[in-house]
């Protein structure tokens, strides 16, 4: 993975090309009109991560824009990542959006198939879905590479893009998971995050058929991880967000819990998955999801040994005078 | 897509996709007898060949597989199970949010499309590993028209003129 030249020179690009175990979290995108809600996220997160991910409109449920976000953070000197799901757009707007995004200096892009209207809270919404992840990978990188619109139509400048995709080992077909990730990275995923890891034996058995197929040294692994406030909070999250998968163990050791004590042991719960994935042959970092609880993140990442991240190594001005620019200093 | 494919279980269609080498079987016979018929046909009425084609393909695949015409048919490389019965058209593998029961995550009593198509097309004997390949995006201007007449035209083969396929190595036997 080393030899070839940096795909869009992002700082998350640079991490995992150095050998480092990179981390990024989710930001969670306001129900607000106001910038200063997403520098307030961003805040806590930037410090103890190399990226911080945009979300489009998660669980299907309507927020600022992932577009809104990035173009915030960009010109803050953050380093997002923009996630782009097909439910809301065709391959039109995909497309259109990724130039934008590009322009305003997003450099990282995860490609996602979204989760269905009927999850959110307006599921009497119109479902897209004009492209899957996997076409939408390959659009990206046919533009990076190829320099044209899937129409065939040149673009003046190409964008230049670290990408990425998702991967959910957690849920059937187990037994052809890996085979998807091998799809993804044949139509160009250059890194991947996961689902949230709660059940580290069914992750093992992934990893293995990955390491197998020999894709762990094409493509570079992010595993999802995040804190449960309770096992209340675990019950919603393996019933009513799709794609979660909780073993009961974990459920049973929240339930015993005093009630004081729940948040702190779903911390440590956490932080013992990222120990126990570390170990694994092709994990190169964690992705940190924590729903309404970012100022728990650095936390998760202090106890797991993952600080001092290099205080944005690859932050600079940008060069032309960005009239745009926001006052920090009113970021608290 | 206009309407959203339900759950449907009709009787014998479900053994039918549960023994995919039978309905592989008919795919290639029925390959080799229309493709002699067709250009025939075409010369005869395109018109009526046209319309002759989509009414079967219509009443058969749609009682068969749920058939939604998208009019570019890829279930022998989908393990014999239609890919666009899936709410949100996969084409290319399953979600992430498929249940742990191996259900739909929008429509909780119907089996996940894409673990039923890997499952099968595990026992396809010609065109089983197919299910690897990278499909380029839908042509929505196939809807409602032949998928036949379109392989024989080859006009489902056509991908946006940006498209660069993905080479992947894999082992069809194809045509016996």
């Amino acid at each position: 993975m080393s030899e070839r030249p940096l795909r869009a020179d992002s700082r998350l690009e640079r991490v995992l090309r150095s050998g480092r175990f990179a981390v990024t979290a989710e930001l969670n995108a306001p129900d607000s009109a106001d910038p200063e809600d997403v520098y307030r996220n961003a805040l806590v997160l930037a410090e103890v991560c190399d990226a911080i991910n945009a979300t489009d409109g998660s669980g299907a449920n309507c927020h600022m824009s992932s577009m809104g976000c990035c173009a915030l953070l960009t010109r803050a000197g953050y380093e997002p990542v923009l996630q782009v799901s097909c439910r809301d757009r065709n391959r039109i707007a995909i497309q259109g959006d990724l130039l934008g995004a590009a322009a305003m200096g997003v450099k990282n892009v995860l490609c996602l198939t979204g989760d269905d209207v009927t999850v959110g809270d307006q599921p009497e919404a119109k479902r897209v879905f004009d492209l899957d992840s996997i076409q939408l990978l390959r659009t990206a990188r046919i533009m990076c590479e190829q320099g044209v619109f899937l129409s065939g139509r040149r673009l003046t400048t190409p964008p230049r893009f670290f990408l990425g995709a998702a991967a959910n080992p957690f849920v059937p077909p187990l037994e052809y998971r890996h085979l998807r990730l091998a799809k993804k990275v044949a139509a160009g995923a250059d890194f991947i995050q996961t689902q949230y890891c709660f059940d580290i034996r069914i992750f093992r058995e992934y990893m293995r058929r990955v390491r197998d197929l020999g894709l762990h040294r094409q493509v570079y692994i992010l595993v999802g991880v995040g804190p449960l406030r309770s096992e209340k909070a675990a019950e919603f999250m393996r019933t009513r967000v799709p794609g979660v998968w909780i073993p009961d163990e974990i459920v049973e050791r929240l339930r015993k819990t005093p009630k004081k004590r729940k948040r702190e042991e779903g911390i440590r719960i956490c932080v013992e998955i990222i120990e126990q994935v570390r170990e694994i042959e092709g994990v190169h970092g964690i992705h940190v999801m924590a729903y309404r609880q970012e100022e728990t993140v650095a936390e998760i990442i202090h106890r797991a040994g993952l600080f001092p991240r290099q205080a944005r190594p690859g932050w600079q001005r940008p060069r032309r005078r960005d009239t745009s620019s926001p006052q920090l200093g009113r970021v608290k | 897509m206009s309407q959203m494919p339900e759950a449907r279980r009709l009787p014998g269609s479900e053994w039918l996709k549960d023994h995919p080498r039978i309905l592989e079987w008919i795919y290639l016979r029925s390959k080799a007898v229309l493709g002699r018929l067709y250009p025939w046909m075409r010369r005869l009425s395109p018109g009526w060949t046209e319309r002759l084609f989509v009414r079967s393909e219509e009443w058969v695949k749609g009682y068969l597989f749920n058939c939604q015409m998208c009019g570019q048919c890829i279930l022998h490389s989908t393990g014999m199970t239609c890919p666009m019965n899936c709410p949100k058209n996969l084409r290319n593998g399953p979600c992430g949010g498929v249940r742990a029961d191996g259900h739909c995550e929008v429509i909780p009593e119907m089996p996940c499309v894409w673990v039923q198509a890997w499952e099968r097309s595990s026992r396809m004997a010609h065109y089983g590993e197919e299910i690897r390949l990278i499909q380029p995006p839908v042509n929505r201007q196939l809807e409602h028209t032949s998928a036949w007449i379109n392989m024989f035209e080859g006009i489902d083969a056509r991908t946006p003129p940006g498209w660069v396929p993905v080479e992947l190595e894999i082992e069809t036997s194809g045509d016996p």
